[in-house]
């Protein structure tokens, strides 16, 4: 499988990759993984994947992030093969009776996919045929030819045939359909290709070309939605199982979404992969698609090059100023985005309240447009703003699970609500979302929580987790003697927030960095932690030193409690901070507040071997966590999964 | 003992529970228990009517004394007989009433003896089978109420089946010419015991002296009539002993949700000794004993004492520390066996999760 950095696919680059989208014209050179026989009536260059109806294991669609350069090649003649490949498609195969339009088994059934639904009555799915087809995560097969479809809309007959180079990445359509939703990239089928098989410059030099070509041919490029998920929800369709790592629903939900809609259902299931940042050209059709012009931060630590790092406060004024657009983005949505963008709202839980207010409000003023079904649109529209919102800032695990509740709510709503009923039944579940697994599981977290402080207890907490705050404050009411020691870190300092409040209801308190932490752990009778999630194996994952305070409490015996909230839970196993993390800015670690005089680091961009790294969030494994309080009750962390497994069923949302 | 017993059990501190063991093992013979058991099996119901008119209090906490003193009886089966007492001797006329008065009761059963664990689990889930037998309410009042006496009856029976079950379940466990270090006297545990001597499994044991209950005493008397061989160790012999053994295993007062167990004091030491050896430890417990306690420190439990005497007088000044039972946290528990199955630690907040939410 294809490791998760992807480097390796400069190394790969040797052996000459097309993927093939059905017939093509024939003259190429049989590809290395060629599964079947390559079709000689066809014109087309070597199909790796064999196009006959023998959709190879190897054929795994690419993740939908490492599209890219699927350039669907547009056939002259396209508006007969249209139709014609769809049945071609359809009938998956090989044989060109539609010389022009050779599908790979694999790509056409990439393409039945997608062809479903591009062909809702929008002219622009000429000849678009989606070259799916790209193994997701082995890329034995070496790209193909891909023609890969230029999203614009209607007309856009010329699409340019680029030979991918890459582990063929399906392109996603983008603005397939107005609105939000990502279109599905349609694969021309290659067979245009007469010449024969160029080299692999000369191919790398076409896709450029072309890919300028589709820039500016692209006009509005449909930015709302999420870059990948379109793409990816539909190899994955055909796809095995050897799907990649990262499934996170996090990510996977929202980008979904903006799909067509009719296509999906299943893939509201499939966790679908985040964006890997790392790959050039999918960042780069991201930026376009995006709404919030983020400039890519320079210098950045290898390590780290998957997750996406942008250089911070440029983007607020432009977008300030962008307010007032008629934008398809609703209004309450882009200030929840900009508060998320500056900082203001910080923390897993006032996020995702934000988060679900604004959708309230956004589903408020909602209209079904005509001909449309409201669930369907409904979750392309919350999947537009989803793409937005993980512009702003990437989204933290409990906004996902959230999200992952709203659309199945819209899935459930009865077709017989008329629109206003359906809207009200979505705000009230929203509404008791919050109220029930953010308020009211705090409350409960507190009530568990309370009986295992005891009196002369010195409680040490880092950061600021409001789950422990108020168990603190409600520990103190309840008349428990005990001090609390508060453990901080830069660059954010939260805890002096904690600390304020605290001292003001009267506690006493000591404050300190964490680079005091093992000195001061041998006074500390019991450790209570919070965390952005827990996931299945009962690693916690939560700010950054959270781990670092658990290992030192760790050693010296010291209980360490960790409250959470059930909807917090995720199904997903992490095994280090590194495959999935969100980068913070860089420049507040080489500045300290208030010390204007150290200046040491000023510049650092422009050093070539110096890099900054600031990392949000990292993960704790479970040997550390004695207990986890929940709504549910106090479990061990080996429970999480159960927990997971009985409550994140569909009765649970209830 | 039995005198100064019952002053003591006024005491608040020093744990009724272990004074009843302690009572039970002090005369318990096999031929003893035998009869015993057997005179356990009828309904007591006469007795109950004799006390019609009293609160349900007293009724409950003596019916529930009159259960406990069987030396056979699991305690939770006591407790939930005394319960099953209290739903015949009720004068409620709706299943909320009763659930009332049997919620009264559990309460102050619970009350007057914080430290046992496995009274609080039983009557905690004989409460919950009460409440949430959906079967109840379809039902009128009366038969209700049989059914739900029959139900608790057949508590002791599954209290009693459960030891058999997890005899059976650990004949897999222990192999021919394999060394068992045993701690306290668990009733479960000696059923395991007696079951592999039954199967002529060729092992013997390593029974811990057991102080102050000298229970190690009572349990290697009963192996020697099984004709099992017996070896006596103190209590600090046991890291001298343990290269010798194969595996260790002990009951359980409480099972709770970590996966840890309450036990007999020294059940800890001999776990942490055992674990650097890499011996496993084996927990015999029934099902019922999982508890909704979730202890991170020994001193997490609530207390329970209980006097230790020395045989010399000790200065008034020099403190004895006389708590009767520790915690063992999961990781240096192997496998328990339940009847349930075969189980790991983990397993237990599991099961738990299953029961209460």
């Amino acid at each position: 499988m294809d490791p998760p950095r992807r480097a390796p696919r400069t190394i790969i680059d040797p052996v000459p990759k097309f993927r093939q989208v059905g017939f093509f014209a024939p003259g190429a050179p049989p590809e290395r993984s060629q599964s079947g026989p390559p079709d000689p009536t066809h014109s087309s260059p070597p199909i790796p994947n064999t196009s006959a109806a023998s959709l190879s294991p190897v054929m795994i669609p690419p993740p939908r992030h490492l599209s890219d350069n699927l350039i669907i090649h547009a056939r002259p003649s396209v508006a007969s093969p249209r139709r014609a490949e769809s049945i071609n498609v359809g009938g998956s195969n090989c044989d060109a009776p539609v010389s022009p339009a050779p599908s790979s088994s694999y790509s056409s059934r990439f393409a039945v996919g997608g062809d479903r639904s591009f062909f809702d009555g929008k002219g622009n799915n000429v000849g678009k045929v989606v070259a799916s087809s790209f193994p997701r995560g082995g890329f034995d097969l070496t790209a193909m030819k891909v023609n890969a479809n230029v999203v614009v809309p209607a007309s856009e007959l010329t699409t340019v045939s680029v030979v991918n180079d890459s582990l063929g990445i399906p392109e996603k359509e983008k603005a397939n359909k107005g609105g939000g939703s990502a279109g599905e990239v349609k694969d021309h089928p290659n067979s245009k290709q007469q010449k024969p098989k160029p080299t692999k410059a000369e191919r790398r030099a076409l896709q450029e070309a072309q890919r300028a070509a589709k820039a500016a041919a692209k006009g509005e490029g449909n930015k709302a939605s999420g870059p990948t998920t379109s793409v990816n929800a539909k190899p994955a369709k055909a796809v095995k199982p050897a799907q990649k790592v990262d499934n996170t629903a996090v990510a996977a939900s929202e980008k979904k979404g903006g799909d067509c809609p009719p296509e999906k259902d299943r893939k509201k299931d499939a966790p679908q992969p985040r964006m890997q940042y790392d790959d050039q050209s999918r960042v780069e059709k991201a930026k376009r698609r995006s709404v919030v012009k983020q400039t890519e931060a320079r210098n950045r630590v290898e390590l780290f090059r998957h997750l996406p790092q942008y250089e911070h406060g440029s983007q607020l004024p432009d977008l300030e100023a962008k307010f007032f657009d008629l934008y398809p983005v609703h209004p309450a949505v882009y200030k929840v985005g900009l508060q998320y963008l500056s900082g203001d709202i910080s923390g897993g839980n006032d996020r995702c309240i934000a988060m679900l207010q604004a959708f309230q409000e956004a589903i408020k003023d909602y209209k079904v447009p005509p001909e449309k079904s409201l669930g369907r649109d409904l979750t392309a529209k919350i999947s537009s703003y989803v793409s937005f919102l993980i512009e702003c800032r990437p989204l933290s695990i409990s906004m996902g699970n959230a999200i992952r509740f709203i659309k199945s709510q819209i899935a459930k709503l009865p077709l017989t609500l008329s629109e206003s009923e359906a809207k009200t039944s979505l705000q009230s579940d929203i509404e008791r979302f919050i109220s029930e697994k953010i308020i009211l599981a705090n409350k409960v977290i507190v009530k568990h929580a309370v009986t295992k402080i005891r009196d002369g207890d010195v409680l040490l907490t880092y950061g600021s987790s409001l789950a422990v705050e108020m168990i603190l404050l409600h520990a103190h009411e309840l008349g428990k003697q005990f001090r609390v020691v508060i453990v901080d870190s830069r660059p954010k300092l939260r805890g002096q927030h904690l600390l304020r409040r605290l001292v003001e209801k009267g506690l006493n308190c000591t404050y300190t960095h964490i680079n005091a932490v093992s000195y001061i752990m041998h006074e500390v009778t019991r450790v209570f932690l919070g965390a952005a999630s827990v996931l299945s194996n009962g690693t916690v994952y939560s700010r950054v030193g959270t781990a670092s305070v658990a290992m030192v409490a760790h050693a010296s015996r010291v209980p360490v409690i960790v409250c959470c909230e059930a909807y917090k839970f995720h199904e997903r196993v992490q095994l280090d901070s590194i495959c999935s993390n969100e980068l913070g800015d860089p420049d507040v670690i080489s500045n300290v507040p208030g010390r204007e005089d150290v200046k040491y680091l000023d510049g650092w961009a422009n050093i070539e071997n110096l890099q900054l790294l600031n990392l949000i969030y990292d993960a704790m494994p479970s040997d550390y966590v004695s207990m986890i309080v929940t709504d549910y009750g106090m479990v061990p962390p080996t429970s999480v999964p159960v927990i997971v497994r009985e409550y994140g069923r569909e009765q649970v949302w209830i | 003992m039995e005198g100064e017993g019952s002053a003591m059990e006024k005491n608040p501190k020093i744990s009724a529970y272990y004074q009843t063991r302690l009572a039970h093992f002090g005369v318990v013979s096999s031929e003893w228990l035998a009869q015993a058991q057997s005179a356990t099996n009828p309904i007591p119901s006469s007795s109950t009517n004799t006390y019609p008119d009293n609160e349900s209090n007293f009724s409950v906490i003596d019916e529930f004394n009159r259960w406990r003193n069987h030396p056979d009886l699991a305690e939770a089966v006591a407790a939930i007989r005394a319960l099953a007492a209290v739903i015949s001797s009720s004068k409620a006329s709706t299943m909320m009433q009763l659930e009332i008065e049997l919620k009264n009761a559990s309460d102050s059963l619970k009350a007057w003896d914080t430290t046992s664990i496995s009274l609080t689990a039983a009557s905690d889930l004989f409460m919950r089978y009460v409440t949430r037998t959906s079967a109840l309410e379809f039902e009128d009042f009366h038969s209700a109420k049989s059914r739900l006496i029959e139900r608790a009856d057949k508590f002791g029976e599954i209290s009693y089946k459960a030891r058999k079950i997890i005899a059976m379940l650990s004949q897999d466990f222990i192999f021919d010419g394999c060394t068992i270090l045993v701690h306290g006297f668990s009733r479960v545990v000696f059923e395991v015991l007696k079951l592999a001597a039954h199967n002529k499994k060729r092992f013997r044991v390593f029974c811990t002296e057991g102080r102050p209950d000298r229970s190690g005493l009572r349990l290697s008397n009963e192996l020697a009539k099984l004709d099992v061989p017996v070896k006596l160790v103190i209590d600090s012999a046991v890291a001298y002993t343990m290269d010798e053994v194969n595996m260790v295993l002990v009951g359980a007062d409480g099972v709770v949700e970590s996966g840890g167990i309450i036990n007999m004091m020294g059940t800890y030491q001999i776990a942490l000794v055992a674990n650097s050896m890499n011996k496993p430890v084996y927990v015999a417990a029934e099902s019922y004993k999982f508890a909704r306690h979730y202890p991170l420190d020994q001193k997490d439990l609530a207390p329970a004492l209980r006097p230790v005497d020395f045989g010399v007088p000790i200065p008034s000044k020099v403190e004895v520390e006389c708590s009767a039972r520790d915690y063992t946290p999961p990781q240096y528990l192997t496998l328990l066996f339940t009847d349930l199955g075969v189980l790991t630690p983990s397993v237990v907040s599991d099961e738990l999760i299953q029961l209460y939410l």
